[in-house]
C-alpha cells in the first residue's frame, strides 16, 4: 500500500515536471530546426546558432540584459543586507510599517510598478528640464544635459528596486536565527563592531544572502513587463526583444540564445550542487 | 547602540521613498487628474463600464491560482519527504525554467497548443480524431485550444507554479521533525499529522505563495495577448493600451491600476488575517 | 514642494543617468522608430559606413502605439515613420518638426504623386518612405474558395479562420467598406454600425482573435486562413506559403502611404535628414523593396524593380505579384486614403475598440 502510494506520488511529480518542461524542451528541439517554422521539424541544423552570434540586436540585448541584472544584483545584494540589519535593530514600532513599505514591490502588480515608475521618470525629467535651463542661464561653469530620457540608468533603478525586496526578505529570518550573544561575545573578546561584523555575522547570514542575490538575479533576467516601461526607446533586454519579435515570426535565432543561457545554467548549477554534494560527503566521513 | 545600527537601514528608506512611494503618489495624483489638468473624479466615473473586465481578470486568476495550489501543494509536500540529494535536484529543476524567458516559454505553449501545433499534430497522427468521428460521428479535424480561456489560465498556471512551489516547500522543510513524530508518538495517523500539524504550519508558505501566484495572474498583458487572442480584455491589456496601446490615456490608465491596486490590497490584508505573521512572505 | 522633489530626485539620479544616456556625447547617433521587418538591416549598416552616423532602430506595433510612447515623453526619437492620418494627427499636435529640404536632395527623386497629400497639403514635414493598399489575404486550400469582398471578414462560414486585425482604424474601417461608407466617415451611427458587424461576428466566432504582426507566423503556418493586412507584408508572407492570395475587395479598400518624418524634440535633426535623404536614394529603395515588399514612391526606383528582381533572384518577377506590390491605377481609383479624423470621431473609435475587447 505504502509502496504503491510512493509510486504514484513519483508518478504525479513526474507529469508537473513534464507540464513544466515540456515548452522548453521544444524550444531547445526547434533550435536545431532546418527552417523557421515552430511546428514542423525540417532537418538538424545548427544555422541558426551561427546567425545568433552576427545579428547585433540579439547580442546588444543579451549584454544589456546580463550587466543590468548583475550590477542590479549586485548593488540590491549590498543595500538589501545593510537594510535588513538597520530593519533588524530597529525597534517594531518603526520596523512593522518600514517592511510594509518594502513588501510593495513584490505584492504590487508588475505593470502598476513599472507604469507608476515610468511616470515617475517623466515627470522628473519634465521638471529637470526646468531646472537644467535655470542652471545653465544662472552660470556658465559647466552645463548641465537638458533633456534627459528613459534609458539603461531608469533601467538600472527599477531592477534595483524590485530586487532588494528579495535581498531582504531572504536575509531577515537568517538575522532572527542568529544567535546573538554571538556578537557580544565577540565584542567582549576585543572585536570592533565592525570586526565582529565581518567574522561573525556575515558567516552566519551567508546562505541568506546567497539565496538573495540568486532569486533576485533569477527575477532580473526574467523580467519583462517591468522593463518595458521603464528602458526607453534605446535600450533593450532580451526579454524586450522575444517581445518584439513575438508580435513578428520569432526567429529560430531567439530559441538558440535562450537554449544557451539554459544550458549554461544548467551546467553551472550542476557542478555547484555536485561540489557541495561532494563536500558534505566528506563532511559526514571526518565526523564518522 | 542598538539604535545605531538600525541606520543602516537609512539610505535604502530613503530609495523606498523615492522609487517606492513616490511612483504610487505619482499615480494616485494621475489618477485625480484631468486630461487637460486640473483634479476630477471622472476617471473613475468611467471604471463602472469596465467591471466585466475586472470580474473577469480577477475571475481567471482565482481559478490559476487555486490550480497551481492543488498542483503546487502536493508537490512541495512530496519533495519535502524526499531524500536530501533529490530535494536539491527538485528544487533546483523547478527554479530552472525561470531562466528561460516566460515569454519564449509562453510562446512555446502557442506552439504546442495551436489548431495546427504539435498537440493536435500528435493526436491526429495517432488516429484521435478518426477515432472520435468515427465513433460519435463529429466532423473534428482539431481541439481549439489557442485563444481560449482555458489557454489563458494555462499559461498563468504554467508561469506562476514555481512561485507556488518554493515558499509552500520552504516552510515544509524546515518544520520541526520532533513535532512530526510527537504528534504520531500521540497517536495520530498520518492524515491526522498531515491536518492537524502539517497544514496549520504550513499556513504561512501557502498564503505567500497564494499572493505570488495571484497578483501576477490578475495584471498579466502578455499570456492573454499570446495565448488568449486579445479576444478578451484582461485588467492587464486595459492598463497597457492605456499606456502604451491604442486608447492612449495615461490618467485612465492610472485610475484603473489604482483601483486594482486597492482592491488586491484588501483582499490580502484580508487573507492574511487568517494567517497572522508578521512578516508573511517566505522565500528559499 | 515641487521644485524639492525634483532637487532631491535629482540628487539620486543624475549621476546614474549621466553615467549613461550622455555616456558617449561625442558619437553622431540617430534614432529612428519604424515598423517590425521595415527596413532592409543591410541598408542601416551601409549608412553607418558612409556617414559614421550610428543608427539606433527601434519598432512599434502599430500607428497608435508609436504615438502613445511619443505622448508620454522619455522617448528620444529623431525619424519616425508613421501613417498618413496619424501624421495628420501629429501635425496638429505640434508633435512634428518641419524639414529643411535643402539637406534632402533626393526628395527631387520622389514621385509628385505622393507629394503634398492631404496629410501634410504644403509638404513641410513628410518625405514619403512607402505606399500600399490594404487587403484580405487567404489560404484558398483552407477557404476551399476565393475571396473578393469584405464580407469574408463577418461571415460565420470562415468561423474560427479568421485573424482579424488589432488596430481601430482598420478593423473599423474594413467594415465600413463593406457596408459602402466611407472609411472617413464621421457619422457616429454610421460608425457604430461598423462597429456592431464586427461584434456580432466576434461573437458569433469568426475570430481566432485580435493580431498585428503575429498573423505573419499564422497565416504561413497554415493557422490562419483568413485576414486583412497590408499589400507587402503579403508579399512577405507568399515568399515562404506561396499558397497565400491577395485581393483588393471590390468594394474599395484604403491606401495608405507611411511617411518619415523628424519629431520636433529630436535632438539630431541634422543627422536624421541625412538619414531621410540616404533611404531616398534610388538604390537604397530598390534594396529595400526587395527586402521589405513594400512599393516605393521613388519613381525611378519603383520601375527598376522588375529589372532589379531579375537580376537579384535570377528569374522573372511574376507581374501578378507585381501588381500586388504596385497596385495598377485601376485599383488605386477604387480606394481611399485616410485622413484625420477629428478629435470626436478619434475618441468614439478608442472607446468602441475598449468596448470590442470587453466583450
Amino acid at each position: 500500500m505504502k509502496r504503491g502510494g510512493i509510486f504514484l506520488n513519483r508518478v504525479f511529480m513526474a507529469l508537473v515536471f513534464l507540464f513544466l518542461y515540456a515548452p522548453i524542451f521544444v524550444l531547445i528541439v526547434f533550435s536545431f530546426n532546418n527552417s523557421q517554422s515552430r511546428t514542423v521539424w525540417n532537418g538538424f541544423t545548427l544555422h541558426w546558432y551561427v546567425e545568433l552570434l552576427q545579428d547585433r540586436q540579439i547580442m546588444n540585448a543579451l549584454s544589456t540584459t546580463l550587466l543590468v541584472s548583475l550590477l542590479a544584483t549586485l548593488i540590491a545584494t549590498a543595500a538589501g543586507t545593510l537594510a535588513a540589519i538597520g530593519f533588524f535593530n530597529m525597534k517594531k514600532r518603526w520596523r512593522t510599517p518600514l517592511m510594509t513599505v518594502n513588501n510593495i514591490p513584490m505584492t504590487n502588480a508588475d505593470i502598476v510598478t513599472g507604469v507608476s515608475l515610468c511616470l515617475l521618470f517623466v515627470a522628473f525629467f519634465g521638471e529637470w528640464e526646468v531646472f537644467a535651463r535655470w542652471c545653465n542661464s544662472v552660470q556658465g561653469l559647466f552645463r548641465l544635459p537638458v533633456r534627459l530620457h528613459m534609458g539603461f540608468g531608469t533601467l538600472l533603478i527599477a531592477h534595483i528596486t524590485f530586487n532588494i525586496p528579495y535581498v531582504i526578505l531572504n536575509v531577515m529570518p537568517k538575522l532572527r536565527q542568529m544567535d546573538k550573544n554571538l556578537i557580544d561575545a565577540a565584542q567582549d573578546l576585543g572585536c570592533t563592531w565592525m570586526q565582529a561584523f565581518w567574522k561573525v555575522v556575515l558567516p552566519e547570514i551567508k546562505p541568506g544572502i546567497v539565496s538573495g542575490a540568486l532569486i533576485a538575479f533569477t527575477m532580473s533576467v526574467d523580467d519583462f513587463i517591468i522593463s518595458y516601461f521603464t528602458a526607453g526607446s534605446g535600450t533593450s533586454t532580451l526579454a524586450m526583444v522575444v517581445y518584439g519579435m513575438t508580435k513578428l515570426r520569432i526567429s529560430p535565432k531567439i530559441n538558440a540564445i535562450s537554449s544557451l543561457l539554459f544550458i549554461t545554467v544548467l551546467t553551472l548549477l550542476i557542478i555547484v550542487n555536485v561540489r557541495e554534494a561532494r563536500q558534505e560527503k566528506q563532511i559526514a566521513q571526518r565526523r564518522l | 547602540m542598538k539604535n545605531k545600527r538600525s541606520l543602516f537601514a537609512v539610505p535604502y528608506v530613503g530609495w523606498m521613498a523615492l522609487f517606492v512611494v513616490a511612483p504610487i503618489v505619482m499615480v494616485v495624483i494621475y489618477a485625480f487628474t484631468a486630461a487637460g489638468g486640473g483634479l476630477t473624479l471622472e476617471n473613475f466615473s468611467r471604471m463602472g463600464s469596465y467591471a466585466v473586465v475586472f470580474t473577469r481578470s480577477f475571475h481567471l486568476a482565482l481559478i490559476a491560482t487555486a490550480i497551481c495550489l492543488l498542483i503546487g501543494y502536493p508537490v512541495a509536500y512530496m519533495i519535502s519527504r524526499e531524500g536530501p540529494g533529490l530535494q536539491r535536484v527538485a528544487m533546483m529543476l523547478i527554479m530552472l525554467p525561470m531562466w528561460m524567458n516566460f515569454l519564449l516559454r509562453t510562446y512555446s505553449w502557442m506552439s504546442i497548443l495551436e489548431n495546427t501545433g504539435l498537440l493536435n499534430r500528435f493526436f491526429s497522427a495517432i488516429g484521435l480524431f478518426k477515432l472520435l468521428n468515427t465513433v460519435f460521428g463529429t466532423d473534428l479535424e482539431y481541439f481549439a485550444m489557442i485563444n481560449t480561456k482555458g489557454a489563458v489560465v494555462l499559461g498563468m498556471v504554467y508561469n506562476y507554479l514555481p512561485f507556488m512551489i518554493l515558499p509552500i516547500y520552504s516552510v515544509i522543510a524546515k518544520m520541526d521533525g520532533s513535532l512530526l513524530e510527537a504528534a504520531r508518538d500521540l497517536g495520530a495517523n498520518s492524515f491526522g499529522v498531515f491536518r492537524k500539524v502539517i497544514l496549520p504550519l504550513s499556513l504561512p508558505g501557502v498564503l505567500s505563495g497564494v499572493t505570488m501566484v495571484f497578483v501576477p495572474s490578475v495584471s498579466t498583458f502578455a499570456i492573454s495577448k499570446l495565448l488568449g487572442g486579445s479576444n478578451e480584455l484582461l485588467l492587464g491589456d486595459l492598463i497597457e493600451q492605456q499606456f502604451l496601446g491604442t486608447a492612449y490615456n495615461p490618467y485612465l490608465g492610472s485610475a484603473i491600476a489604482l483601483v486594482m491596486m486597492v482592491i488586491v490590497v484588501v483582499c490580502m490584508a484580508l487573507m492574511n488575517r487568517f494567517g497572522e505573521g508578521e512578516e508573511q512572505a517566505v522565500m528559499l | 514642494m515641487k521644485k524639492t522633489f525634483a532637487v532631491l530626485l535629482a540628487l539620486t539620479m543624475a549621476l546614474t543617468l549621466c553615467l549613461t544616456s550622455c555616456g558617449g556625447g561625442g558619437e553622431r547617433i540617430v534614432n529612428v522608430c519604424g515598423w517590425g521587418e521595415n527596413i532592409d538591416p543591410e541598408l542601416i549598416s551601409q549608412f553607418e559606413q558612409e556617414t559614421g552616423i550610428k543608427v539606433n532602430y527601434q519598432t512599434a506595433e502599430s500607428n497608435e502605439t508609436m504615438y502613445a510612447l511619443i505622448k508620454q515623453g522619455g522617448t528620444d526619437y529623431d525619424v519616425i515613420v508613421p501613417s498618413d492620418y496619424m501624421i495628420g494627427q501629429m501635425i496638429e499636435e505640434g508633435l512634428l518638426a518641419e524639414l529643411n529640404y535643402d539637406n534632402i536632395p533626393n526628395f527631387e527623386l520622389i514621385d509628385s504623386q505622393y507629394k503634398n497629400l492631404s496629410y501634410d497639403p504644403e509638404n513641410k514635414y513628410t518625405v514619403p518612405y512607402t505606399w500600399g493598399t490594404l487587403g484580405i489575404i487567404y489560404n484558398p486550400t483552407i477557404t476551399g474558395g476565393e475571396i473578393d469582398s469584405w464580407c469574408a471578414l463577418f461571415d460565420a462560414k470562415y468561423a474560427g479562420q479568421v485573424g482579424m486585425i488589432g488596430n481601430p482604424r482598420d478593423a473599423i474601417g474594413a467594415a465600413l467598406l463593406y457596408l459602402g461608407y466611407s472609411v472617413n466617415t464621421t457619422s457616429e451611427a454610421e460608425i457604430r454600425e461598423a462597429y456592431q458587424l464586427i461584434a456580432d461576428a466576434k461573437a458569433s466566432g469568426v475570430y481566432q482573435g485580435f493580431f498585428m504582426d503575429q498573423l505573419y507566423d499564422k497565416m504561413e503556418a497554415g493557422e490562419t486562413a483568413v485576414c486583412t493586412y497590408y499589400a507587402g507584408d503579403f508579399l512577405s508572407m507568399h515568399e515562404n506559403n506561396p499558397d497565400l492570395r491577395f485581393v483588393v475587395p471590390k468594394e474599395g479598400s484604403n491606401w495608405f502611404v507611411d511617411a518619415m518624418c523628424v519629431l520636433a524634440s529630436a535632438e539630431h535633426k541634422e543627422e536624421a535628414e541625412a538619414w531621410i535623404n540616404f533611404i531616398c536614394k534610388t538604390d537604397s529603395c530598390l534594396a529595400n523593396m526587395d527586402f521589405i515588399w513594400y512599393a516605393s514612391p521613388n519613381a525611378e526606383a519603383l520601375e527598376q524593380y522588375p529589372a532589379y528582381y531579375e537580376e537579384v533572384n535570377g528569374e522573372p518577377m511574376d507581374p501578378a505579384l507585381y501588381a500586388v506590390m504596385a497596385a495598377p491605377a485601376d485599383v488605386l481609383a477604387n480606394c481611399e486614403a485616410y485622413v484625420n479624423l477629428p478629435a470626436e470621431t478619434l475618441a468614439l473609435y478608442t472607446d468602441l475598440w475598449v468596448e470590442l475587447g470587453i466583450g
